[in-house]
């Protein structure tokens, strides 16, 4: 015992000096000169220009509550707190956040924004609608904006943000029915909420409307239009779920799946690259952000059904600066932008130029209104 | 706070002779040996490693330390406000607001604290009755969730006047925490099964099932795809307890009574004597003639009981809607609050309101410094982590070593009633059975633990008539290993007989 830790106290010796070394080496930069009053650090960027509304907007507040996904969720809590973010790097407004841990946190961080004097508060996901509902009533002063509250008649002071992704996961649909071979695709989501099975409901539209077009019968797994269910891991945090759905709809014959699910999605990707390193084809359709930049396997990812929240809730924070903030909710289409799909990537290949041309036509079609995607959960607008 | 953990043991009474006991040493030794003294340590340490950290996560001090050897001071000043400006936050969000510019806003956090607080006391007083029976309930969650659904059902779907209408929503949701806890009873008193196994399981159901529910029907609010019910009728809700302008409302007040019932249950009442000796000592209480298993499953009832009517506090008071999350994280701090108050109802509520506080708090020094509100829950995890291993807080601040008697009831604060008054005995008869003593304790630990393990090692042998004499010293009886010697074995029957008969009436 003795002559162990003997020897342990040398083997530790040098990996001390060395630690306590590089501690004090971090600690040799020189110090910053004081700062002259009144040399104020330059905010915004270089690339966008100046704004109109300007880049010296400290005296107003942005503040962002979170629920209980946190901002680091790679979800719609995260592209709402990087808007905000961009707005600030824009505008120089200065940010307040806050998490929430369960819906018991949303009500006092909402007030908690309100005591800290926000200008607007944004609160991110449906259940914070019931939060702000109250309180915004209470507060006339205030403006707030509710990201993903679909529930309708919210006082004049809310601007809700909200996405008919239905839109672009029909493109999806479609686009994934041209590009399977084994004539099966499919989708699951995380939780059975609006927010997800809209996603889901828009994609086996798409589908059926290829099947209508093309003569086909390609299959949908994972969600029924009719019966309006399907396949739901249950939460959006485990990913080993994700992935024993996934590797069962690839041994059903599905060769491209569609998580909804946020991080759970990570154990589809994992589970398309093992099945493709034994030998199947199969591919994987993101959404709400960029799969192909936002995660580390997007050699199989086909395409993404994006949400584009930052940009919404930039936008937003520009028009309330410029004095234009509006009760109307902002409703992201494909017309709009706020709904798109992604580039190809590296499976361009495997997507036929006729295809593309489709798709393309489509898409005109939705945003001239002359194809309706036709699915229940789309926003009323 | 001291006052409350002296309380920790299981006769209030018991304490009293102990301290001054003539070899105990002064009374600012047994204060500073002392449980509450431990817990104060305790808070103060976690406080203090939680500033650590904020100072390691704090931006301006790790820009600082680049430069450390050019300009220390910065790092310091930098580490000194981060802290400072952190914990002020934390103090204006919990206790009182000397920013605000009106009383209201000043007693605010306050009142916010108690809000959040209600909840937690209520679960957690029912954790703590099923702790002092020997079962490890952490199936809160769950209980809480269909005390909640019961609770939103009929106040949602019922038109009826006020206080008649509450009283049954509040009656429902107690039902229905009750009933899933009794399944849990049930279950172990019929085929001997695992109750930490039985109450992880039905968690699970309860998740799902309420999470089902709010897609059909009968929870979801009509016109909402949303996983989220209907707003309580206004005749179903608490009302408010100090006007509208706080959050805090009557169920407070219910969390108030709670802790005099749950106090009256333990103490007090014929019930709870069964409870304590079933879970001081299965086999010997089954000796004296308990009902271990009906004692099973009284304990799961009453502990689903209330953790039900902690649902109801939710849904009926301060959130007065029903959602997947209605639960949140309370059944597993219920656990952490029932601990730090060492399972006594007086104790658990102060154990509350500072956890309530915490949590109020947290979301003020998130708003305002940008410390991310898991340092709360840091903090409340290390206060934890040292009230379970007092010798660490003894060492690091040098207290002095806790006589056997508080040995005993510190190093087991989950269960154990009745010790102090064996303990007693013990160091009177002899310094040098201390020992056995312990041995004697961590038997009991682990029968704690094990759920019904009888212990292994009674200190028979140190018993005395006095213990005898104490009331509690039935349930100290004995393991299965032969006859009890001494005045207990007449001691038990007859204690028995007495709470048999109290119960028939």
């Amino acid at each position: 015992m003795g002559i162990a830790s003997d020897l342990s106290r040398k083997a530790l010796l040098p990996a001390a000096v060395l630690g306590i070394s590089g501690l004090l080496l971090a600690g040799c930069g020189a110090a910053p000169e004081e700062e002259t009053p009144g040399a104020g650090s330059e905010t915004g960027t270089e690339s966008t220009g100046t704004p109109a509304v300007g880049t010296e907007n400290s005296d107003y507040t942005g503040c962002i509550v979170s629920d209980q996904g946190g901002f680091d969720d790679r979800s719609f809590n995260q592209s709402s707190y990087e808007g905000l973010k961009s707005a600030e790097e824009d505008f120089g407004i200065t940010v307040r956040e806050a998490e929430s841990t369960s819906p018991t946190d949303f009500t006092p961080n909402v007030n908690s924004m309100l005591q800290a004097g926000c200008d607007t508060i944004i609160g991110v996901g449906f259940l914070l609608g019931d939060t702000i509902k109250p309180i915004a009533a209470a507060n006339e002063d205030t403006h707030f904006v509710g990201v993903d509250v679909t529930d309708p008649e919210f006082p004049d002071n809310v601007q809700r943000i909200i996405y008919d992704t239905a839109q672009g996961a029909f493109l999806a649909g479609y686009l994934s029915a041209g590009v399977s071979e084994t004539g099966k695709v499919a989708t699951y989501g995380g939780a059975e909420i609006p927010t997800v099975t809209i996603f889901m409901d828009g994609f086996a539209a798409g589908v059926e409307y290829y099947n209508e077009q093309k003569d086909a019968d390609v299959q949908v797994l994972g969600w029924n239009r009719e019966a309006k269910n399907g396949s739901f891991t249950g939460d959006f945090e485990n990913q080993a779920a994700g992935k024993t759905n996934t590797t069962n709809f690839i041994n059903e014959g599905a060769d491209i799946i569609m998580p909804v699910a946020g991080p759970v999605g990570l154990g589809t990707l994992d589970a398309v690259t093992e099945a493709n390193a034994a030998g199947k084809d199969a591919k994987v359709v993101w959404v709400d952000s960029d799969g192909y930049l936002t995660t580390d396997q997007g050699e199989v990812i086909l395409t993404s059904v994006m949400k584009l929240m930052g940009e919404a809730v930039h936008d937003v924070i520009e028009a309330d600066l410029a004095g234009e903030f509006s009760s109307e909710p902002y409703v992201g289409t494909l017309e709009n932008g706020g709904v798109a799909l992604a580039p190809f990537h590296d499976l361009d290949a495997a997507v036929s130029d006729e295809l593309k041309a489709e798709l393309e036509e489509i898409k005109a079609g939705i945003v001239d209104g002359s194809i309706t995607v036709g699915s229940d959960y789309s926003p009323e607008s | 706070m001291s006052a409350v953990t002296t309380q920790a043991g299981p006769r209030p009474g018991a304490s009293g002779p102990a301290a001054g006991r003539p070899d105990g040493g002064s009374a600012l030794r047994h204060m500073m040996s002392g449980n509450g003294m431990v817990t104060v340590l305790a808070i103060v340490l976690s406080l203090v490693i939680s500033a650590v950290l904020i100072i390691l996560t704090d931006e301006e001090v790790l820009e600082a330390l680049g430069y450390f050897f050019a300009r220390p001071q910065d790092t310091l000043v930098a580490a000194w406000e981060a802290v400072a400006a952190a914990y002020a936050a934390l103090f204006r969000g919990a206790v009182f607001n000397y920013r605000a510019e009106d009383f209201t806003g000043m007693i605010y956090p306050f009142m916010e604290s108690l809000t959040l607080s209600t909840p937690l006391i209520i679960i957690s007083l029912g954790i703590a009755i099923s702790f002092r029976s020997g079962l490890f309930n952490i199936g809160g969650q769950g209980q809480m969730i269909i005390g909640a659904v019961f609770a939103t059902f009929f106040g949602v779907h019922l038109q009826l006047p006020f206080g008649v209408h509450l009283l049954l929503v509040v009656i429902m949701g107690i039902l229905g925490g009750a009933l899933w806890g009794s399944i849990v009873g049930i279950l172990k008193a019929a085929t001997g099964a695992h109750e930490v196994i039985l109450t992880i399981m039905l968690n699970y159901i309860a998740v799902y099932l309420v999470a089902y529910l709010l897609q059909t029907p009968v929870l979801q609010r009509e016109g909402s795809t949303n996983p989220v019910s209907d707003f309580l009728e206004p005749t179903a809700v608490f009302p408010p307890l100090l006007g509208d302008s706080f959050r805090l409302n009557w169920g407070f007040v219910v969390a108030v009574l709670t802790t005099v019932f749950a106090w009256w249950l333990i103490q007090r009442s014929t019930i709870g004597f069964q409870l304590r000796a079933v879970g001081a000592n299965p086999a010997a209480a089954r000796t004296a003639g308990v009902s271990v298993k009906r004692m099973y499953v009284v304990a799961m009832v009453i502990s689903g009981g209330l953790a039900g009517l902690a649902g109801v506090s939710q849904v009926s008071g301060t959130e007065k809607v029903l959602n997947t999350d209605v639960a949140g994280s309370f059944g597993f701090d219920a656990i952490t609050v029932a601990l730090l108050g060492r399972s006594n109802p007086v104790g658990v509520f102060f154990a509350g309101l500072l956890f309530g506080a915490l949590r109020a708090g947290g979301v003020t020094m998130q708003t305002e410094t940008g410390v991310p509100i898991d340092i709360v829950l840091i903090i409340q995890s290390l206060i934890v982590l040292f009230i379970a291993a007092p010798p660490l807080v003894r060492t690091i601040f040098r207290l002095p070593e806790p006589d056997p008697l508080q040995a005993r009831t510190g190093a087991d604060p989950v269960t154990q009633p009745a010790l102090a008054g064996a303990a007693a005995a013990t160091t009177t008869t002899a310094g040098g059975t201390a020992s056995a003593a312990e041995s004697a304790v961590i038997g009991d630990a682990v029968g704690v633990a094990a759920g019904d393990a009888a212990s292994p090692a009674s200190p028979a042998e140190t018993a005395s008539p006095a213990e005898a004499a104490a009331p509690a010293g039935a349930q100290r009886g004995t393991p299965d290993a032969g006859p009890p010697p001494g005045g207990r074995v007449t001691a038990s029957p007859t204690q028995d007989t007495t709470g048999e008969d109290g119960e028939q009436r």
